[in-house]
C-alpha cells in the first residue's frame, strides 16, 4: 500500500483567471505543468509523494470552464462544473438522465461536491501498483506487476490488455460514450474535438496516458449533441461498497425507439478495459429488435466476445455480460 | 545525455529499465552525418576505376551471372520488411507517432526470427557458408589504406563477399541476434501465444540488462540499416540492388569487380584457366554455380 505522509512535495501554484491564460500557462510549462480540477485524483498522487511536478495550474478559478449551457443542438458542459451540478441539473437530468445518473454514482456527496466531470474522464487509473508507484509499464517502467501469475488483480481488465492490465476508472466516462458526446480539447494551437470514445485511448496506443490529452492540452468543455436526447437510458455501476467505491463493471446504455422496436442503440461498459468500451456488437444485435429475452443474451455474449481473465478477475466477465443483457432488457 | 533509464524496483533497489532514448536520437545523428559525410568524401575522390580483364577469358565468361538465388532474395526481402517495420513499431511511437505497437513488433520479430532461421539452414546446407567468413586482415588492411589515400593501390577483387560486404554481415549478425535473443526473452513479459506472461523469469537487475542490449541492438540497427539502404540506391552500387532484385549482374560487372580465382562461375574448370593465363574462363553455355 502507499504510504500517506503529512506534507507534499513543494510545486509552484499557479492559478490562472482566464481560459487564455491557463492554455498560455500550459504551453509555458508543457511536461512540467499538471492540471489540477478537483484535486481528487491529483492530491493522492502528491501525498504519496509518487507524482512530484514542479508546476501546478489550478483551474478552480477559470469561470469559462464551468457551468452547463443549453444550447440549440444540445448541452455544452464546463470541464470544471461539478459533480453534483451534473447530477442535479434539470435539464441533464430530464433529457439526457443517463450523465446525471453517473455522476450520480461517484463516490460520495462530497468529493461530488469538489470532484469536476472533467477530472472525473480524465482521472488516471487506480491499479495499485501502479498507484504505489512500482516502476509498471504504465509508469515508465518495463513491468505489469498486475499481470504476473502471483499478482492480484482482481479489479484489473479483462479486455483491451496490452502489457498493463489496469482499468479506466471513470463512472461517467461510459455514459458520455452512450449519449455520443463530444470532448473538447483545447491548446494555445487551437480546439480539437473528439467523439467520447476516441478521447480515450488504451496502452496499445500509449501506455503512460488514459486519454488523448498530452502535455499542453486541456479538456474545456464537454458537448452532448440533442441526437440522444429524451432517450430511453439504463446506467448501472457495480461496486464492493454500495456507499462509496469505484465500479468493478459498469454499464450506460441509450435506446432509441420506435413502438416496440429498438431502431439504435449505443452500450458502453467500463470497469472492464484500460478504457470505457463501446460494445458495438451488442449495438448491431439489439437493433431493430423488442430488447426481448433472446436478444438480451445475444447482446451480452457479445459483448464479451474476446474476454480473457486474469487470475482473480474470471468473474467480470459474468459480470459484463449480464450487465448487457440487463441494460437490454430493461427496454424490452 | 543519457546512456540508460533506471529506476527503484519495489524492494528499493536501483535496477536498469532500458537504454536511455538520447541514444536512438544519437544513432539517428550518427547515421544522417555519415550519409552526407560519405556522400562529400565521395565527391572528393578521383573516380575509382576497375581493371577489366578482356580476350578470350572474359568473353567465356557468361553473359548474366546468377548472384542470388530466388530463395536468397525472397529471404532478402522478406527479412527487410521484418526488419524495417520492427524498426519503426520501436522507434515511431518514441518519436510520437502513436499506435498499437506492441503486438506488431512482437509479430515482425516473429517473421525475423524464421528468416533468420531458414538462412542459417540455407546458408549450412546449399551456399558456401565460410566464404562470409573469411576474415581477410590483409585484404581489409588494403582497404583501409585506400579509403585514407586514394593513392594507395586498389584493394585486391573480391571473391562474392566483398570485404566490406562480410564485415557489414558480420555486424549486422551480431546486433540482429542480439536482438532476437533478448527480444524473444521479452516475449515472456507480453501476452503472445507463445509463453504465459511472466515478469519474474529472471531478476530484475538481469531484466534491465536484457533490455539495455535489446536497446543497443535496435539503435546499432539503425544506423546499420540506414547506411545499407544508402549503399543501396547509390548509382555506382545500384547494380548491386538490382541482382538482389532479379538474381543477377552482367559480365562486365563480374569481371569489374570479382575476382575469378575467388567467385568461381564456370563451375570449376575456372581457377586453372586464370592462373594458367589462357584457356575460357568458363563455358558461356553454363550457368554460373549457385553460391550465394
Amino acid at each position: 500500500m502507499a504510504k500517506i505522509r503529512d506534507m507534499i512535495p513543494a510545486f509552484e501554484l499557479l492559478q490562472p483567471t482566464s481560459l487564455e491564460a491557463a492554455l498560455e500557462l500550459l504551453d509555458e510549462h508543457r511536461e512540467e505543468a499538471w492540471v489540477l480540477a478537483g484535486g481528487l485524483d491529483s492530491f493522492d498522487w502528491f501525498k504519496d509523494r509518487i507524482k512530484r511536478p514542479s508546476v501546478v495550474v489550478d483551474l478552480g478559478g477559470v469561470p469559462e470552464l464551468t457551468g452547463i449551457t443549453d444550447i440549440d443542438n444540445g448541452v455544452v458542459i464546463g470541464a470544471m462544473t461539478s459533480l453534483t451540478e451534473v447530477e442535479r441539473h434539470e435539464l441533464i437530468r430530464s433529457e439526457y438522465s443517463v450523465v446525471s445518473e453517473a455522476a450520480r454514482h461517484v463516490a460520495t456527496p462530497q468529493i461530488r461536491n469538489q470532484g469536476t466531470l472533467g477530472g472525473n474522464v480524465a482521472q488516471d487509473t487506480r491499479c495499485w501498483y501502479y498507484r504505489s508507484g512500482w516502476p509498471c509499464y504504465r509508469a515508465g517502467g518495463n513491468t505489469c506487476y498486475a499481470a504476473a501469475p502471483q499478482a492480484m488483480n482482481r479489479e484489473h481488465c479483462i479486455l483491451g490488455r496490452s502489457r498493463c492490465v489496469a482499468v479506466n476508472p471513470s463512472d461517467t466516462a461510459p455514459a458520455l460514450i452512450a449519449v455520443d458526446a463530444k470532448m473538447i480539447v483545447e491548446n494555445s494551437g487551437g480546439p480539437s474535438v473528439y467523439d467520447a470514445e476516441d478521447f480515450f485511448i488504451g496502452p496499445a496506443i500509449d501506455i503512460t496516458r488514459m486519454t488523448v490529452m498530452k502535455p499542453r492540452d486541456l479538456l474545456t468543455r464537454i458537448q452532448i449533441p440533442a441526437t440522444w436526447a429524451n432517450a430511453e437510458f439504463y446506467y448501472e455501476k457495480v461496486r464492493d461498497r454500495g456507499s462509496w467505491d469505484f465500479q468493478l463493471v459498469s454499464v450506460a446504455a441509450a435506446f432509441r425507439k420506435s413502438g416496440d422496436v429498438i431502431q439504435e442503440a449505443r452500450i458502453a461498459v467500463n470497469g472492464v478495459a484500460p478504457y470505457p468500451v463501446r460494445v458495438e456488437a451488442a449495438e448491431r444485435i439489439v437493433a431493430g429488435t423488442s430488447g426481448d429475452e433472446e436478444t438480451a443474451n445475444a447482446a451480452g455474449e457479445a459483448a464479451i466476445e474476446g474476454a480473457r481473465a486474469l487470475r482473480h478477475n474470471d468473474y467480470k466477465i459474468a459480470m459484463m455480460r449480464n450487465l448487457v443483457r440487463r441494460a437490454v432488457r430493461s427496454v424490452a | 545525455m543519457n546512456l540508460w533509464r533506471t529506476d527503484n524496483n519495489p524492494w528499493g533497489e536501483e535496477v536498469l529499465i532500458g537504454i536511455s532514448w538520447d541514444l536512438m536520437w544519437l544513432a539517428i545523428g550518427v547515421a544522417v552525418l555519415f550519409l552526407i559525410g560519405h556522400a562529400v568524401w565521395l565527391r572528393t575522390r578521383p573516380a575509382e576505376t576497375h581493371e577489366v580483364p578482356s580476350g578470350p577469358e572474359a568473353a567465356a565468361v557468361p553473359e548474366k551471372i546468377e548472384r542470388h538465388s530466388l530463395g536468397a532474395r525472397v529471404f532478402h526481402w522478406i527479412m527487410s520488411v521484418a526488419m524495417l517495420a520492427l524498426l519503426v513499431t520501436a522507434f515511431a511511437p518514441v518519436i510520437g507517432w502513436q499506435f498499437p505497437w506492441v503486438t506488431l513488433h512482437w509479430i515482425a520479430g516473429v517473421l525475423l526470427i524464421a528468416t533468420v532461421v531458414y538462412h542459417i539452414i540455407h546458408a549450412i546446407g546449399w551456399q558456401d557458408f565460410w566464404s562470409m567468413f573469411r576474415i581477410g586482415a590483409s585484404e581489409g588492411a588494403a582497404h583501409v589504406r585506400h579509403i585514407l589515400s586514394s593513392k594507395a593501390p586498389a584493394p585486391p577483387k573480391a571473391g562474392k563477399y566483398a570485404f566490406d560486404h562480410r564485415m557489414y554481415h558480420h555486424a549486422i549478425v551480431v546486433t540482429t541476434l542480439s536482438a532476437i535473443v533478448t527480444g524473444v526473452l521479452m516475449m515472456v513479459r507480453i501476452d503472445t501465444p507463445f509463453f504465459t506472461r511472466n515478469p519474474y523469469l529472471f531478476n530484475d537487475a538481469t531484466w534491465g540488462i536484457m533490455y539495455v542490449v535489446h536497446g543497443l541492438s535496435g539503435v546499432a540497427l539503425i544506423v546499420l540499416v540506414a547506411a545499407h539502404i544508402y549503399f543501396a540506391v547509390r548509382p555506382e552500387k545500384r547494380w548491386m540492388l538490382w541482382s538482389m532484385i532479379n538474381g543477377f549482374i552482367d559480365r562486365e560487372k563480374y569481371l569489374e569487380h570479382f575476382d575469378p580465382r575467388k567467385w568461381d562461375v564456370s563451375g570449376g574448370s575456372t581457377p586453372s584457366a586464370v592462373e594458367g593465363g589462357s584457356g575460357a574462363l568458363a563455358d558461356a553455355s553454363v550457368s554460373a554455380r549457385r553460391d550465394d
